[in-house]
């Protein structure tokens, strides 16, 4: 596909491990800087994008194939909307995550890490997948 | 710092704003090419970003981060807002592209005027 | 900013236009900098500037890489202009009752802001307070807008993923959109 262009490789090859870090930063590190589950799901798919652009996209599907990615984009918004149910059953109105530990300080930390994480999947996964159907396409 | 009254920056950024926006107008209603009436979709939505962006800012404010030292914050409420659109527009516009796809599929040109003829043909 | 807007409006080439756009979406990231929301420049910068471009490429291998040139008679020409103009001026005239750029006693600065700014770190305790209107106070409306990303990934899926699936080696891949350059 691409053996002509080492130096894309190369430093593709170099650079996903640290795109795939500073997302994950991105999605943890939200609370306290800027940042957080939409830019982190973004960042998290360019980093694939990559791959399937310069290895070409039958490689990038061994590594992430679209039946998962499909299943990931509806558990994203199950885990948000799973994270109000929860919060129905301890006794709390819809996304009110108070409750969700003794202190309600905790509670809204979990609360908001967990529907970031729902946020930034969905969206790593959407945007995945679309750049793989618009690639898949063909001419 | 205070808001000055003197040095007053009046309302230049709506000006701006829809300056963009006409831009955007005119690319989605003179040009026929549908990818390029995208792109000038895009220019509108950013348009009406900055339109928020600008209504939430405080002169001196700092970024709604809370650290030592900041005592005016801009206001965040309008950046959440466009925070989630900017997503939502891109996932729409993927939307409107692959339609764009399909167009081109069924009638093998992407031109308005080229698809008219045809439908006429018909 | 406005430079750029202009040329992509001039050109006919949607390789350079798709490229513009690119370069207006960083533009437009630095703006939000300049304007203290640097949650809204890291998203745009992101997406505007990375996946968007990257989906505006994609389609181009799909479809064509030229506008038309059409044929300027004077009813495409002048009509869309007095309409955008009009609307323009309307849209001006519109502006001269709102608030001064940065004025802290605009009515948006008013309403819920204050209780975001004072009480959100007692009550949500983070130190970011757009994360925390995101996440806690606005949770529907943040549920809403997955739900929408959701949404079009599904729509595009039924448009584009259904029919016609071809071997996956044949996807367009840098080197095949530099070959086509060669070759045009």
């Amino acid at each position: 596909m691409m053996k002509r262009k080492p130096i894309l490789r190369v430093t593709s090859k170099v650079f996903m491990p640290f795109i795939l870090l500073f997302a994950l930063y991105v999605q943890f590190h939200g609370d306290f800087g800027p940042g957080g589950g939409f830019q982190a799901g973004v960042i998290f798919a360019s980093s694939f994008i990559l791959y399937a652009l310069i290895f070409g996209l039958h490689d990038a599907k061994m590594v992430m194939p679209s039946s998962v990615l499909e299943v990931l984009a509806a558990l994203g918004v199950l885990l948000y909307a799973g994270v109000g149910v929860v919060s129905f059953f301890v006794g709390d109105n819809y996304l009110n995550y108070n409750s969700l530990a003794h202190d309600p300080l905790h509670g809204q930390h979990y609360g908001i890490l967990l529907v970031e994480l729902g946020v930034g999947v969905t969206v790593f996964a959407a945007m995945t997948l679309i750049f793989y159907t618009f690639a898949g396409r063909g001419r | 710092m205070q808001y000055n009254e003197i040095i007053n920056p009046g309302l230049y950024n709506y000006w701006i704003v829809i300056f963009l926006m006409m831009i955007g107008f005119y690319i989605v209603i003179a040009r026929g090419n549908l990818v390029k009436k995208l792109v000038g979709l895009n220019i509108f939505q950013t348009s009406v970003f900055v339109l928020y962006i600008s209504m939430g800012k405080v002169v001196g404010g700092t970024a709604p981060i809370f650290g030592e030292g900041f005592e005016v914050f801009s206001n965040p409420l309008p950046h959440v807002l466009i925070l989630t659109a900017i997503v939502v527009g891109v996932a729409t516009t993927a939307l409107g592209l692959s339609l764009v796809v399909r167009i081109r599929e069924a009638y093998g040109t992407i031109e308005e005027e080229d698809i008219h003829a045809q439908e006429e043909d018909f | 900013m406005a430079v750029t807007a202009i040329v992509i409006l001039r050109i006919k080439n949607l390789f350079t236009v798709v490229m513009l756009g690119g370069i207006y979406s960083l533009l437009s990231a630095q703006m939000f900098v300049n304007l203290d929301a640097v949650d809204v420049a890291f998203t745009e910068a992101a997406v505007g500037a990375g996946i968007s471009t990257v989906l505006m490429l994609g389609t181009l291998a799909l479809t064509s890489r030229e506008e038309k040139s059409e044929k300027k008679s004077s009813r495409t020409f002048w009509l869309p202009l007095v309409v955008v103009f009009s609307t323009g001026i309307a849209l001006i005239y519109g502006t001269l009752d709102m608030p001064d750029y940065g004025d802290p006693n605009a009515p948006v600065h008013h309403h819920v802001a204050p209780r975001y700014l004072l009480d959100s770190e007692g009550e949500v305790g983070m130190p970011n307070v757009v994360t925390s209107v995101l996440a806690s106070y606005r949770g529907f409306d943040t549920l809403g807008e997955t739900t929408v990303v959701f949404t079009a990934l599904v729509g595009v899926l039924i448009l584009l993923a259904t029919r016609r699936r071809r071997k996956d080696n044949d996807a367009p891949t840098l080197a095949d959109l530099e070959e086509q350059e060669d070759d045009a």
